[in-house]
Order: structure tokens, then sequence, then C-alpha cells
């Protein structure tokens, strides 16, 4: 543990260092009162952040977009109740309900943002990076799509409609981005090779044929 | 609130910085807060839209200055003062100096697990939905002083229902009445000249997730 916060405050300013050492004794004190209290057992703790650090991440919508882009059946089902169909798949996680799945076209790129909080769809894509939290991206993608698109790289067509869906309740998204040219064939674990966060989000494409890991 | 929180639209907050990689945490505290607000909201003594609640009322300096898990740290030790779960000078002292109350539910590690799967907010409608798919809506020019899931960019703006997302526990009675109470949710879709003037970029199409005390008919 100790380790980790030390490799974090490499490349870091040392006011950040301090402000993490402070926040490091702030959430023990709290955490100890609270489990001596018998409110909090540590070991469910231990649960949750193990889940997050090494099983719940964008591998898991990585592997329901390949297989949407190689089973047609599958996609409608998708597309009409991401959550049921998703349950179908036999995760080890249940994946809450009211997940949206939003397809991208030639003519519609969609893009997905909390411009209140940071709702993010965890149970699919994993922990949400710090610029999705970030007051730049929350306050400038229902404003100017294009302009946010291009801090990523991404540049579409003049012509096509972008789509920005406000995460303001209780409902999720992920984005299915366009199968890149070239994969025809493909198995689903190389497709799902191409399918980034990023493109789940809308802030991203997925990566061309020639991006595959070898 | 008109508060801090509200963020679309706003400018001057630069450019999106995303590094091609990031750590699950940058810091361990940083997965110990996180765990701790899910195990101590699986206790009841509060739901995710009084959690929301007690972020936004952070002062306005102190949300911009802090990082997302520290907003979540403060909020938890706000709430856990103000839930009467704990004590200012058990928090000072980093030891209880009694007891806790008896709470509804303290998860045990067997339970944790359950807790990734995101909680279902549906409840059984009180009436039918009043809108329809296609139905041409204008949202509220309402400005509550409590919580609310209405954008400011998108009030008093009209746009088109394109999808009804069922009946759901409604955040603004949530936090100011204390009730879980039914409304149909839809998605509302406004064009982006309807958001941003005449100007706007004219492919851009823009929808938020409204509840339906959020808006009425366009007239």
């Amino acid at each position: 543990m100790a380790d980790k916060h030390d490799d974090h405050d490499h490349g870091h300013g040392h006011d950040h260092g301090s402000e993490l050492s402070e926040m490091q004794l702030r959430v023990r004190a709290l955490e100890t009162v609270l489990t001596e209290k018998g409110y909090v057992d540590p070991k469910a703790l231990d649960v949750i952040i193990e889940a997050y650090e090494k099983r719940i991440g964008p591998h898991i919508g990585a592997k329901v977009v390949a297989k949407a882009w190689t089973d047609p059946g599958f996609k409608q089902a998708l597309l009409a109740d991401a959550s049921k169909a998703i349950g179908t798949l036999g995760l080890e996680q249940k994946v809450g309900d009211h997940l949206i799945a939003l397809e991208n076209t030639k003519d519609t790129h969609h893009i997905v943002v909390c411009t209140l909080c940071s709702c993010y769809p965890w149970d699919v894509l994993g922990l949400p990076p710090a610029w999705y939290k970030s007051a730049p991206y929350r306050s400038r993608t229902v404003k100017e799509p294009r302009a946010v698109l291009a801090d990523f790289g991404v540049t579409l067509p003049a012509d096509t409609t972008i789509r920005v869906w406000d995460s303001t309740a209780e409902t999720r998204f992920i984005v299915v981005p366009m199968r890149p040219a070239g994969t025809e064939g493909w198995s689903e674990e190389k497709l799902a090779g191409l399918v980034t966060r990023d493109a789940m989000i809308g802030t991203g494409l997925a990566k061309s044929a020639d991006g595959a890991a070898p | 609130m008109n508060g801090i929180h509200d963020m679309g639209g706003m400018d001057g907050f630069g450019k999106i910085e995303a590094p091609p990689a990031e750590p699950p945490f940058h810091a361990e505290w940083e997965g110990r807060v996180l765990a701790l607000n899910r195990v101590m909201q699986a206790t009841g003594e509060w739901n995710i839209d009084v959690g929301r609640w007690w972020i936004e009322t952070l002062p306005p300096a102190e949300y911009l200055a802090s990082s997302y898990y520290r907003k979540w740290f403060v909020r938890l030790e706000r709430l856990c003062l103000a839930r009467g779960l704990v004590t200012k000078e058990e928090i000072a002292a980093g030891h209880a100096e009694g007891p806790g109350r008896k709470l509804r539910r303290v998860v045990p590690a067997s339970e944790a697990a359950a807790l990734l799967s995101r909680r279902n907010y549906d409840l059984a409608p009180r009436a039918a939905a009043r809108f329809k798919v296609g139905d041409r809506v204008t949202t509220k020019n309402m400005h509550p002083v409590s919580h609310t899931r209405l954008p400011r960019f998108a009030r008093g703006r009209t746009g088109t229902i394109e999808r009804i997302q069922g009946c759901h526990v409604y955040p603004d009675a949530t936090v100011a009445e204390g009730v879980e109470r039914p409304e149909w949710l839809y998605t509302v879709t406004f064009d982006g000249r309807e958001l941003w003037g005449p100007d706007a970029d004219p492919t851009v199409k823009v929808s938020i997730e409204a509840f339906e005390p959020y808006i009425e008919l366009a007239k």
C-alpha cells in the first residue's frame, strides 16, 4: 500500500503529495471509527476494491460489443434491452437494469456524459476515468461535442449527427462503436481487442484492423 | 439547487486531459473511500439521491478544488455526522468512544459482491404515463433550492420524447420530502440550436433523462 502511494507521487508536485498524505490519515480515521462502531466490515471493503482493481473493467463491455458485431440476433436484443441481453451471456457479475446500448452508424455518433455528477456504466466499463468526472468534460460535451472529440483526436464528417446523452437519471448508456473495416471473419475474442473504453463512451472509435494485438 | 455541480454548458474549464491509461485508483485511500461509501449507503441511512445532494451542497470553491474521491470522502464524513452515526470528537481522535447505534443492515464480506451490481430504482406507477414517444414537450423553468436532476441548460426548452424509460424513484422528492415516490422517466431530445442558440452546430442533438414533473406538453 505504502509503495503504491509513493509510486503515485513520482512526477507530481510536492503539494499534491502532502494532500494525499492528509487524505490517507483522514480516511483511515473515519474507517476506523465506522469499523469500531460496528457499521463497517473492513473485509467487505476489500472485496469491493479488489473487484474494481481486478475483475470489473472495460473488457466486459468489449466482449458485449464484439458479440453484437458478430451475432445479429444478439445485436437486436442488445439494442432492445441491453441489461436483459447481457444477462444471457452468463457474466460473473450481474449487470444492473436500464442499461441502454446506442449503436453508432455512418450517420449518427453517440457520446455519453453526466453533467450533474459522473453517472457511468460501472458494471460494464469499470471505474470511470478521471477525465470523465472532470469539469472540462462535464461542462463542454453538451455544448461543443465536436471540440470535445477533437481533444480525443477524433474528427467526424461534418454531416454526421452528434447525439449527446446526458445521464441525468438511473439509466446508463454504452455505445456500440462501428465495426472496423477489414475484420471480416475475425473471432469475437480478436474483435474485442479493438473495442476501447473510450469507443464505448463515444469519445473514441474502435481501433482499426491493423491496430489489433497480433 | 443551482449549484456548481450543474456544469453543462459552462465555459472556461479548458482542455480535457485524457492520459492513455490510468491506474484503477491513484492512491490507496481512494479505493477505501469508494468502498466505504458503498457499504454505508447500503445500511439504508441514505440513498443515492441524498448522497448526491450532500456532494452538491459542498461550498463551490471546495467542490472545484477537490478530486472526485475527496468529494466522496467529505460527503461521507458529513453524512455520518448529520445522521448521528459518529461524533466530531470520534473523527478527530480516529477512534470510537462508544458502540454504534443499531442499523437496518451492516454488509458482511459475504454480501459485498452483491453491491457491485447497480440497484434498480423502479417503482410501480401511480398512474399511466402522461406522454408518449414523439410528443413535443417543454421543460419547466424551475429553480428548486433542493435537489433536482433537471440541469439548468435544459430548463424552459422544447424537445421531443424519444423513449419512455419506465417509472423510477423521483430524486427531487427523495431529498426534499424524504419519500421514494414513483414518477415516469423519459428521454427528451433537444436540437442543439434550441439549447445553444441559432449559431450552434446544427448536427448536434442532446438528450436528458427527464422525470414527468419536469415537463409539460409544448404549446
